[in-house]
């Protein structure tokens, strides 16, 4: 078939339309943008400005709040806390899923798409029916001598794997589908061994997608803050639940709960230039490709 | 036959390590959810043992008024949004399609708000319309003289938490439907267009019958999400005025932790699953008819 080529003609229609496109997503990008840009805004005024009436421009920046919240051993503890639960969870809920997602791909194991498929049912029930039970079982059956899995980061990193490692397997299985099964195949006749195919012939090949998984399992993680609000009481606190931590029936501290919104939520937003390209099929589970 | 099942016992070994982990942290706690439902336990009340009580939970949610208003809300809530969102989102979609200067800019910090933790988007939205100093208020009272306060009137508290689910999750349904529409085939559009089809006729036949599976599989995933939204609108509204913005997930959040009433609240987040999940099956059996009806 021969493509023709056609003159392009001014058409005002098409202009018209072009200058729809951009009026449109110039709101768009305002109202997405303006309320972080709020955030910002409200994080740069001192205790007494921030009752000021909204101004669009920021006159002075007051620093003292993010010095004050990093200075602040809470904050920082908490910060850590968040770094290393949801650092430990993305790679174990990786290298898990990782394992999980070659044997559901490569073996033909019965009943096992079954049971993976219950548990993403997990993901409809109200996260408040797991509450109770893992608070329970945390304080009452967890527990050797003084130690107890309730309010440590180990705690919070097994219950995150609850919604990250299903999360994970469905999306790795989806990758690893795509690599022919003849790669195993060929490695294996030339006496590599299981664990030599999966670490030197497949992973390497599934790296992005080990990426992308590792990236939207940490925001998750990093996100979270139902179960790490109920399941921790002082030493396994993560940054989301010292946000909730301002809002005080004897007042709030508008400057400094803006600055550790901000803070909180930099570190997804970096990540997120990182994986933009795959968020579509990330949060779909695989279920819709981009 | 002797290499065949020792390579599956490998592929299981494989899948132990998660299965072991999701027994623990999904299974087991599910049935306890299901035990529990069965008993009433509140440590904070004066017997405060586990006592045994049948199916007296169940009937009494039956008759619970704040129950059955925080389910209707939840409703209604995921119902608007997820309607908004489909609409928006197909609309913006659309304009998406062709390439324009800026288009990869605009559209990365379109979907900024998808990765902001949903106790964050709550902070916020709060800030955005606190009484005082949150822009939206005083713009609304400088400008119009139109007096809005989301601690008091519950259709404005309404109107923002709507605004805010819309704000964070219009991005994913846009992007989802993007995908959709730019995998589908060309021939048949084009087709129709020799056919002398105006805009409306393909869309109504070609282009949204076409985008049934991906939009069934983006409308599922948002109905599950909003029917348990907790943070935000904890954070946002914390339920209010009064309980009007009071929805399930947060009904049983309070129930659980605040009240500690701990078998009531088993029996509660169990009829909500099972209510999901009748939903979701409804909305399945629904999409596959219609597109069996549309596939030849």
């Amino acid at each position: 078939m021969t493509k023709v080529k056609r003159r392009t003609r001014f058409s005002w229609r098409t202009q018209l339309g072009n200058v729809g496109t951009y009026v449109l997503w110039t709101f768009m990008t305002l109202f997405t943008l303006g309320p972080i840009y709020w955030l910002f805004s409200v994080s740069s005024r001192s205790p007494v400005q921030v009752f000021d009436k909204p101004t669009i421009l920021i006159e002075s920046f007051y620093w003292e709040n993010y010095l004050k919240v990093f200075n602040d051993r809470v904050v920082r503890d908490y910060l850590i806390n968040s770094l290393v639960v949801s650092t430990t969870n993305a790679v174990l809920v990786t290298v898990l899923g990782f394992f999980a997602a070659y044997a559901l791909t490569r073996f033909k194991l019965a009943g096992a798409s079954n049971i993976f498929f219950w548990t993403i049912t997990n993901r409809m029930g109200p996260p408040a029916a797991f509450i109770l039970p893992l608070f329970l079982i945390m304080t009452q059956v967890a527990v050797f001598g003084d130690w107890m899995l309730f309010d440590t980061r180990t705690g919070l990193i097994l219950i995150y794997t609850l919604f990250n490692l299903p999360f994970a397997i469905w999306l790795l299985k989806g990758i690893l589908e795509g690599i022919p099964i003849e790669l195993d195949e060929a490695a294996l006749i030339d006496r590599a061994n299981r664990f030599q195919v999966m670490t030197r012939i497949i992973a390497p090949l599934a790296a992005p997608g080990l990426a992308i998984t590792f990236i939207l399992t940490w925001i998750f993680a990093w996100n979270e803050y139902l179960f790490a609000a109920t399941l921790s009481s002082a030493n396994a606190r993560t940054i989301t639940t010292r946000l909730a931590e301002y809002v005080t029936t004897t007042g709030t501290n508008y400057g400094e709960l803006a600055a550790v919104a901000f803070i909180a939520t930099l570190p997804a937003i970096i990540f997120l230039v990182f994986v933009q390209r795959y968020i579509v099929t990330g949060l779909t589970f695989g279920a819709v490709k981009d | 036959m002797k290499s065949k099942r020792n390579s599956n016992r490998v592929g299981w070994w494989l899948l132990s390590p998660s299965l072991v982990l999701l027994v623990l942290v999904g299974i087991v706690p599910f049935l306890y959810v299901i035990f529990l439902g069965f008993h009433e336990w509140n440590v904070f009340s004066a017997e405060r043992g586990r006592t045994f009580v049948g199916f007296a939970n169940y009937a009494d949610l039956v008759f619970d008024q704040p129950f059955i208003a925080a389910i209707g809300r939840s409703i209604l809530f995921t119902v608007v949004v997820v309607g908004v969102e489909l609409v928006l989102g197909f609309l913006l979609a659309q304009s998406l399609i062709k390439d324009f200067r800026g288009k990869a800019i605009f559209r990365t910090l379109y979907i900024l708000p998808l990765v902001v933790a949903p106790i964050a988007v709550g902070a916020t939205w709060r800030l955005m319309t606190v009484q005082g100093f949150g822009p939206v208020p005083h713009f609304l009272k400088e400008v119009f003289g139109y007096d809005f306060n989301i601690g008091v009137n519950s259709g404005q508290a309404w109107f923002t938490v709507v605004l805010m689910d819309v704000w964070h999750w219009t991005p994913f349904v846009t992007l989802t439907l993007l995908a959709g529409i730019l995998a589908m085939p060309r021939d048949p559009i084009e087709a129709a267009q020799v056919d002398g089809a105006n805009k409306w006729q393909i869309y109504r036949h070609i282009t949204i019958p076409a985008l049934m599976p991906i939009i069934f599989i983006t409308m599922f995933i948002r109905i599950m999400d909003s029917l348990k939204v907790v943070e935000e609108v904890y954070m946002l509204t914390n339920g209010g005025p009064a309980s009007d913005t009071t929805f399930i997930g947060l009904h049983i959040f309070r129930t659980v932790i605040q009240k500690t009433d701990w078998g009531y609240g088993s029996s509660m987040s169990l009829l909500v699953l099972y209510f999901t999940i009748v939903v979701s099956w409804l909305l399945h059996t629904t999409v596959t008819n219609k597109m069996q009806q549309v596939k030849p």
